[in-house]
């Protein structure tokens, strides 16, 4: 099944999917959304570039292999709950830093552990479910 | 050669304690592990664990250098020398432990890497097999151990050995000492190759001979002895221990001393002879004298110095001329007079010849023997009969390879590097040195061990010559013995091989049975509970739910009281509408992409329910893994087998799937309007609610819950989605293929092996 039309479209509809999962991850902390949400998004991006212009590119376009995203974003889940015990704190406790701003919690830019632990998340989905959907368009 | 700095250095450490231990001194150095249980990361350095230590670390140095030179060659050598030195650090773990917990743990290690270097030639179907067997027989005797120290823990009221043994409870009046002793001596005699339990250890010598000498004769397997000992001032002093004891030591030291000279591989008859070893240790240990804890402590050490230089002999052999079979090797004394001088030593001390200090430990056995409690004849009797059939073993290994005429070798065998016979040459000389100046060792290291199991310092004095006394006339009638059995060993071996015959089982064809019963089972659950059909699996879960929820509504009697409708919204209406316009249209409908659309509007139906309650991000999530669910049953679409055939094929499942979807969604209906009717419980959200923003710095509730308050749940779950995602990337990708190349060639070798 090749759809002209399909695979011009998917190139800017994909794209656009992938910015805006990226946002819903951004987002999720104070707004609808997060690593879980922008992860499905995403997938459904590259499931989408992989229906229309076969797994081969999609699989050129995400340049990793899924299994390492998986686990990459296992990594980064572990290290955002390590860092809480680096500071002497239990495992997972949430790390603050913001980069400028007025010293007293107001503008700049937060950025936290919890960030890293969500962006795992995201990492996790991705990688775990693109995986199985490429391994099923290449084999069944 | 780096690695053997490890050893090397804490060889010297252990011996700069020497003299502090000597003096009497006990180390402790803990941590807390689990405070909650007061359980604590602890360890003891008294004379017993410092001279298991000095032998792991010391033979670890030999065993090393020997290593670095043996295994060139062989593939993954960096691996080999990773997991020997973990292991040289698990046994040190061990033999320090003062917490029984921390003991367990390293014990386990051990047995870990004891089975990594079994298996260490794993392309060969023997290795791998030997490696599951040790692992097997010693890990489950190992669980056994820890019940029995758990409760050992319970009765004593501490879970520090020390604690245990400063305290003076008396474990043995305890109506749960029976359990105890028996776990523990299950541990102990697996680890030990006691029988039964000992057909392990021979086959064990599938790994590479440095691992055979290292662990399965210099160390690992004293482990058992060494957990008996230490266990003697708690569990020892009664009739249960010393007959358990002496009669599993009296017969594990006969049957495979008997035993190893039907061998002929010279590595399987030294490990019979190391079986015979540590039989004798366990009967020793089970006297309780003092007289036998000093005879154990100093044949221990004796048989680690010849036994590790026999087992690096025959390596050497092995490694000049490929085979280790006796019946193949004769006459290599001229070709390698350094191995059998080496080895000559050795098999001297072996066979208790003076002024060797094998010589020294017979002595002191039969000394214990004819004084012991109660059987005495039985004990001399067992020791005398294991001596003798030591000194044959002896002459197999060190001597008959070495004589007789001369072979012609397609390459003539020579000495082996320097790196192969330093450490050796350096045991042997102890050997001799230790013989003929016992007193280097015997108030520095063999009195502080004996004082740590008997409890008081011993009298003790060792030296070559006692007199003309009984243990010297029973010395001179082993050597006789012996003599006789090396000269007569083509006769025995045939007389062996006789009664092998005539033996009807044997522990180890128990051990294959139990095995291959527990595969059978495994297969027969799996094909019950795990039969692939994806029908089945629904039914099983959602017959347990319905069985499960009408159970507990019937006996609880909670019913709906209050199903009020009239307040719900019109939206709400219009929801449930779609979700159930979408179920119908997926069960009557005749073309697969309709149900497909229909199940989507079912999921959108859901999430319109979400968000009409304020769940964005449940809503997303919903639409989101709709959205999925089509995309993968798309990609499966157009394999699948016509929908309509295939549903109006068996009507009597369908009327089947029918009761069960509607019992389920009534139950579920009644149980939700129940949970409805009950004022919902806010705590939980209040808090959330209030704090949210101030511990977490996030608005999204949902979100925050997530990844900062339960963030541990979350990273469960996602590592089951990791896992769950390489399963079935595994599972789809790594399926058996049935492509017609393969078929056809299976035939042709099938064809083949009929023709031919």
């Amino acid at each position: 099944m090749h759809s002209l039309i399909l695979a011009t479209a998917t190139r800017l509809i994909a794209a656009l999917m992938l910015v805006f999962s990226v946002f819903m991850l951004l987002r999720g902390h104070n707004d609808p959304g997060g690593g879980f949400i922008g992860g499905l998004i995403a997938v459904t991006a590259f499931a989408l570039y992989a229906k229309s212009r076969g797994v081969d590119e999609a699989r050129r376009a995400l340049t990793v292999h899924p299994t390492n995203l998986a686990v990459a974003g296992l990594g980064c889940a572990l290290i955002a709950g390590v860092l809480g015990l680096v500071r002497g704190q239990p495992f997972l406790t949430g790390q603050w830093i913001t980069i400028g701003g007025d010293g007293h919690g107001h503008g700049g830019l937060a950025l936290s552990s919890i960030l890293l632990f969500d962006v795992g998340v995201y990492l996790v989905v991705v990688g775990s479910v693109l995986g199985v959907i490429f391994a099923m368009e290449e084999e069944i | 050669m780096i690695v053997a700095a490890l050893p090397a250095a804490l060889t010297v450490f252990f011996a700069s304690l020497v003299p502090e231990i000597a003096a009497g001194q006990v180390l402790r150095w803990a941590v807390p592990w689990i405070p909650g249980l007061d359980i604590e990361f602890s360890f003891l350095a008294d004379g017993l664990s410092l001279l298991f230590s000095l032998l792991i670390s010391g033979i670890g140095v030999v065993v090393m250098v020997y290593a670095a030179a043996y295994m060139q060659g062989y593939p993954q050598v960096g691996r080999f020398f990773i997991i020997m030195t973990l292991f040289m650090l698990s046994m040190l773990g061990a033999v320090l432990a003062d917490n029984v917990l921390t003991l367990f743990v390293f014990w386990e290690l051990t047995t870990l890497t004891s089975y990594f270097l079994i298996g260490f030639t794993h392309e060969t179907a023997t290795s791998r097999a030997a490696a599951l067997q040790a692992l097997l027989v010693t890990g489950i005797g190992g669980l056994a151990m820890l019940a029995g120290l758990v409760l050992l823990g319970l009765v004593g009221d501490s879970y520090e050995l020390s604690v245990l043994r400063a305290s003076g409870v008396d474990v043995t009046a305890d109506p749960l000492y029976g359990a105890i002793l028996v776990l523990v001596l299950l541990g102990a005699f697996a680890k030990s190759a006691q029988f039964p339990f000992h057909f392990w250890l021979p086959n064990a010598m599938a790994a590479p001979t440095p691992v055979s000498a290292y662990l399965h004769s210099a160390t690992m397997v004293k482990l058992g002895i060494y957990l008996m000992a230490r266990m003697q001032p708690l569990l020892g002093g009664t009739e249960a221990w010393l007959l358990t004891l002496t009669i599993v030591g009296g017969i594990t030291a006969v049957m495979s001393s008997v035993w190893s000279l039907r061998q002929t591989d010279l590595k399987q008859l030294l490990a019979y002879t190391t079986v015979m070893g540590l039989g004798t240790l366990t009967l020793f240990l089970g006297l309780g004298t003092e007289a036998a804890t000093t005879a154990a402590i100093a044949f221990l050490i004796i048989h680690c110095f010849y036994k590790a230089t026999l087992f690096l002999a025959v390596g050497a052999i092995d490694h000049a001329t490929h085979t280790r079979d006796r019946d193949a090797l004769s006459g290599l004394a001229r070709v390698m007079p350094l191995t059998f001088g080496i080895a000559l030593a050795a098999g001297l001390s072996m066979a208790g010849v003076p002024p060797f200090l094998g010589f020294i430990g017979k002595e002191l056995m039969y000394e214990a023997a004819v004084t012991a409690p109660s059987a005495a004849w039985l004990v001399a009797g067992a020791a005398l009969a294991a001596n003798a059939l030591m000194i044959a073993a002896a002459g197999l290994v060190a001597l008959q390879p070495f004589v007789g005429r001369a072979r012609d070798w397609p390459q003539p065998p020579h000495d082996p590097p320097v790196a192969m016979w330093i450490g050796p040459i350096v045991l042997a000389i102890a050997g001799l040195v230790l013989g003929l100046a016992p007193h280097l060792i015997d108030q520095r290291v063999i009195a502080p061990a004996v004082a740590a199991v008997a409890g008081h310092d011993p009298h003790l004095h060792l030296k070559l010559w006692h007199g003309f006394n009984l243990p010297l006339l029973l010395s001179v009638v082993t050597v006789a013995a012996g003599i006789g059995l090396y000269v007569g060993r083509e006769r025995v071996r045939c007389w062996l091989g006789t009664a092998e015959r005539l033996i009807p089982g044997s522990a180890e064809r128990a051990y294959d049975h139990a095995l291959a019963g527990l595969k059978r089972l495994a297969a027969w659950q799996t094909a019950l509970l795990q039969h692939g059909q994806l029908r089945g699996y629904l039914t099983t879960i959602f017959g347990t739910m319905i069985v499960l929820i009408a159970a507990a509504s019937l006996r609880g009697g909670v019913w709906p009281t209050d199903a009020d409708l009239t307040d719900a919204p019109a939206f709400a209406w219009f929801a449930s509408a779609l979700i159930i316009a979408g179920s119908v249209i997926t069960i009557i409908t005749r073309y697969r992409l309709a149900a497909i659309c229909a199940l989507g509007a079912v999921g959108i139906g859901t999430a319109i329910l979400f968000v009409s309650h304020g769940a964005v991000d449940v809503a997303l999530t919903q639409l989101l893994v709709d959205t999925l669910f089509v995309v993968l049953l798309a990609v499966a679409l157009l394999k699948l087998p016509s929908f309509w055939d295939l549903r109006h094929r068996e009507t009597g499942l369908r009327v089947g799937a029918a009761a069960i979807a509607v019992a389920v969604g009534s139950l579920m209906t009644m149980v939700l309007l129940v949970i409805v009717s009950v004022p919902l419980d806010r705590r939980l959200t209040a808090y959330f609610e209030s704090n949210s923003v101030p511990l977490a710095h996030g608005h999204n509730i949902v979100n925050v819950i997530l990844v900062d308050f339960r963030a541990l749940d979350t990273l469960g779950e996602i590592s089951v989605v990791a896992v769950a995602g390489l399963a079935a990337y595994a599972l789809i990708k790594l399926r058996p293929r049935r492509d017609p190349t393969h078929q056809s060639q299976g035939r042709s070798a099938a064809d083949q092996s009929a023709t031919g």
